[in-house]
């Protein structure tokens, strides 16, 4: 069963193309990774599902209803966290819940419940009353979450909702995540992180408006790479690139923390090559050399690269 | 359309509102302040000038002239100078104000065909601004003088189709009471319409500036329950403003309200109902707080304090300031709410004011509407 199927999606400003003709479907219940640079048309795409943009040309389906003829029905049936999403920072928890509880039409013990369980997942219980802009960021962004979906939409967008939060609340809030997707609540997230995509059950990679990959970061790392990945760990990381960038065997260079990926077609050869030519001929010290899985920061940037 | 969803946004808007002590301060302080503004410019009017006078002339038309000028209630006549050498002293020992010398030739030159009847007055400087006021409320008093003697003279002479010149001299930076009780109406025009306006632009521009629309916009409320929504705090908070002005005005000014209150009510509504119209106008057309509330107040209260006759009377207007005087609902609503108030004028001597501002707010909502449609397919 598919919760959103998209159709030739276009979105044009003026003459430039923000979201150039893409589809794809996304399963119900699962954590569907959205990913792209900035300004790839990751917000645009999802404003466009949200049914608050029209799009230029082309359809989806989100929750069995039309983006472009029942623009109504689709807001009714998901909750949307926008990129810019500030809850209002001059009221307390309490009237931010109450608020959006009000304008999804919310009532009675039905509201009550959400409103706890709202509380819950912020870990706000007996704060209520504190104004929300005092909130600690990941708190912050976990009541935002949970305002987003306090009327138990079937399938939720999520526009960036880690970005500018530590490490330790990222981490607690794709727990958050799972649990919204284990309970079969479909969830359709972007991210700038690469390594919260290997989080998601099925990715979608967008580059400047157009798809250029899909499937599980698996299939992501085999079948859009078919070349090896070397990681190499020696001191003057910068200075071995460029020497590297140089050379014809080798396809692309990235550094990853302080390591040095390159990606070469005959991996056995290719390490020979580096040794001879960085201990050999440039006195680098190579700590470590070997062939790796590659990460799907690897596959991206071979992908835009190419692209 | 949902009552509830409205009710959400309504409280949402108040509790925000009561929680901006600046801004509250700002919204009733502001009319606090220019009323106390004009309270004070009363208690300066000067009244009860002391005067005395030397008739050199002693003509019955001399004594027309003194009887003009004490039966106002700005002089009072302190008593007659013989002799020369009494003025300097009667001036530098501040027993009067004012002294008035009328040259024996006074009443000889006023019959003469062409004559120039002169008068002389002597003010006392000390306090520059008092001077000027005063040299103000003679001139006009040697106007009316004059007006009546040239129609005295017209009627003598059977011609009784002269025009009767009507002087009406208005100080405005020292309002007397009555020109206070006209301003009233004004005052409330700019204090609901500045708080229409500007309240409402930035009450929308800021959730479009913190991307907290998008959010609105993806549940189920809709336009209409958006604008209500945020109408209503800001009607309710514009009326009570009015009210406030409207009490004061009857405490410090002695206003009394001649007409019905319900006709003021329902002109009111209508007022604030185009300027919560123009506030949303500025919000379509702004992106930024900064923007909004710079257009808001050039839109509000600018024309609303030149424009609307408030304290400028349009009449005397060069006629093309007369025509862009239309641009403001509040010239409609102070002509309306003066004649309600001051002259309890019925529907019908305002019709035609009400109607007008409905034209108004109409326009200006269906340019928002357009704008905004445009703005929306940009997008
Ligand atoms: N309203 C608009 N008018 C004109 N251009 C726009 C508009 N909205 C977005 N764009 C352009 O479309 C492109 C895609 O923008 P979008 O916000 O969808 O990118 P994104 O993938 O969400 O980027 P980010 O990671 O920075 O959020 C950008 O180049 C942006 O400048
Ligand atoms: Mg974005």
């Amino acid at each position: 069963m598919h919760s959103i199927t998209v159709n030739n999606l276009t979105k044009k400003f003026g003459s430039f193309v923000s979201v150039d003709n893409i589809s794809f479907n996304v399963k119900e219940g699962e954590i569907f990774g959205f990913l792209g640079a900035n300004g790839a048309g990751k917000s645009t795409t999802i404003r466009m599902l949200c049914g608050i943009l029209e799009p230029t040309s082309g359809d989806a389906l989100v929750g069995g209803f039309s983006i472009n003829s029942e623009p109504d029905k689709v807001k009714s049936s998901i909750g949307y966290m926008s990129q810019r999403f500030s809850l209002y920072n001059d009221l307390t928890v309490q009237e931010n819940i109450d608020f959006f509880g009000g304008v999804y039409g919310l009532s009675g013990s039905n509201f009550r419940e959400r409103k706890n369980w709202v509380l819950e997942i912020a870990n706000l219980k007996g704060k209520e009353n504190l104004l929300t802009g005092l909130l600690p960021g990941g708190i912050k962004q976990r009541l935002a979450l949970g305002t987003a979906v306090i009327h138990n939409p079937k399938i939720v967008f999520l526009d960036e909702p880690t970005s500018g939060v530590d490490p330790i609340s990222r981490r607690s809030f794709w727990d958050l995540i799972n649990q919204l997707s284990e309970e079969g609540t479909t969830v359709f997230v972007t991210t700038h992180y690469l390594e919260e995509a290997e989080f998601c059950n099925n990715i979608i990679l967008i580059n400047a408006g157009k798809l250029v990959a899909e499937g599980t970061s698996e299939e992501l790392k085999t079948n859009y790479i078919n070349h090896k990945i070397i990681d190499i760990e020696c001191d003057r990381t910068v200075e071995a690139m460029e020497i590297l960038e140089k050379e014809t065997f080798v396809l692309d260079t990235s550094i990853f923390g302080n390591n040095l990926h390159i990606s070469v077609l005959d991996d056995v050869s290719a390490k020979k090559s580096v040794l001879a030519l960085l201990e050999g001929k440039h006195s680098f010290r190579i700590r470590k050399i070997d062939t790796i899985v590659p990460t799907l920061e690897d596959v991206f940037i071979h992908l835009i690269e190419k692209g | 359309m949902s009552i509830k969803r409205i009710n959400a946004i309504i409280i949402k808007e108040f509790k925000q509102l009561l929680r901006d002590k600046r801004y509250l301060f700002v919204l009733f302080f502001f009319p606090v302040f220019l009323l106390g503004m004009f309270g004070y410019a009363v208690n300066f009017d000067v009244k009860n000038i002391k005067l005395a006078v030397m008739d050199n002339d002693n003509s019955k038309e001399s004594r027309e002239f003194i009887k003009t000028l004490i039966s106002s209630e700005y002089f009072i006549l302190s008593g007659y100078i013989e002799k020369d050498s009494d003025i300097k002293p009667m001036l530098d020992n501040q027993d009067v104000q004012l002294i008035l010398v009328v040259p024996q030739n006074f009443s000889t030159e006023l019959a003469k065909n062409n004559g120039k009847p002169s008068l002389q007055f002597l003010v006392d400087g000390v306090n520059g601004n008092t001077a000027l006021i005063i040299n103000n409320y003679i001139t006009s008093a040697a106007m009316n003088f004059n007006a009546k003697i040239q129609t005295g003279f017209a009627e003598k002479a059977g011609i009784t189709s002269l025009s009767p010149i009507n002087f009406q001299p208005r100080f405005w930076f020292n309002p007397s009471l009555e020109t206070t009780k006209y301003l009233i109406p004004g005052l409330i025009a700019m204090i609901l319409i500045v708080t229409a306006v500007v309240s409402v632009s930035l009450s929308l521009v800021r959730e479009k500036e913190r991307g907290t629309i998008e959010q609105i916009k993806v549940s189920s409320v809709n336009t209409i329950e958006m604008l209500l929504g945020k109408a209503v705090p800001y009607v309710c908070i514009a009326m009570l403003n009015g009210i406030l002005v409207l009490i004061a005005g009857m405490l410090l000014f002695n206003l009394e309200i001649q007409g019905s209150y319900l006709l003021l009510l329902l002109t009111t509504s209508i007022f604030l109902l185009a300027g919560i119209i123009l506030g949303i106008f500025v919000s379509v057309v702004a992106d930024s707080q900064q923007v909004a509330f710079t257009i808001a107040v050039f839109l509000s209260f600018l024309p609303s304090f030149i424009l609307s006759g408030f304290v400028f009377p349009i009449d005397s207007m060069p006629p093309i300031i007369q025509i862009i005087t239309n641009i403001t609902p509040a010239k409609f609503f102070v002509a309306a709410s003066r004649s309600i108030i001051l002259k309890g004028a019925g529907v019908s001597a305002i019709y035609d004011q009400l109607m007008y501002l409905i034209l108004y707010t109409l326009f200006f909502l269906i340019l928002a509407v357009l704008i905004s449609i445009k703005k929306e397919k940009e997008l």
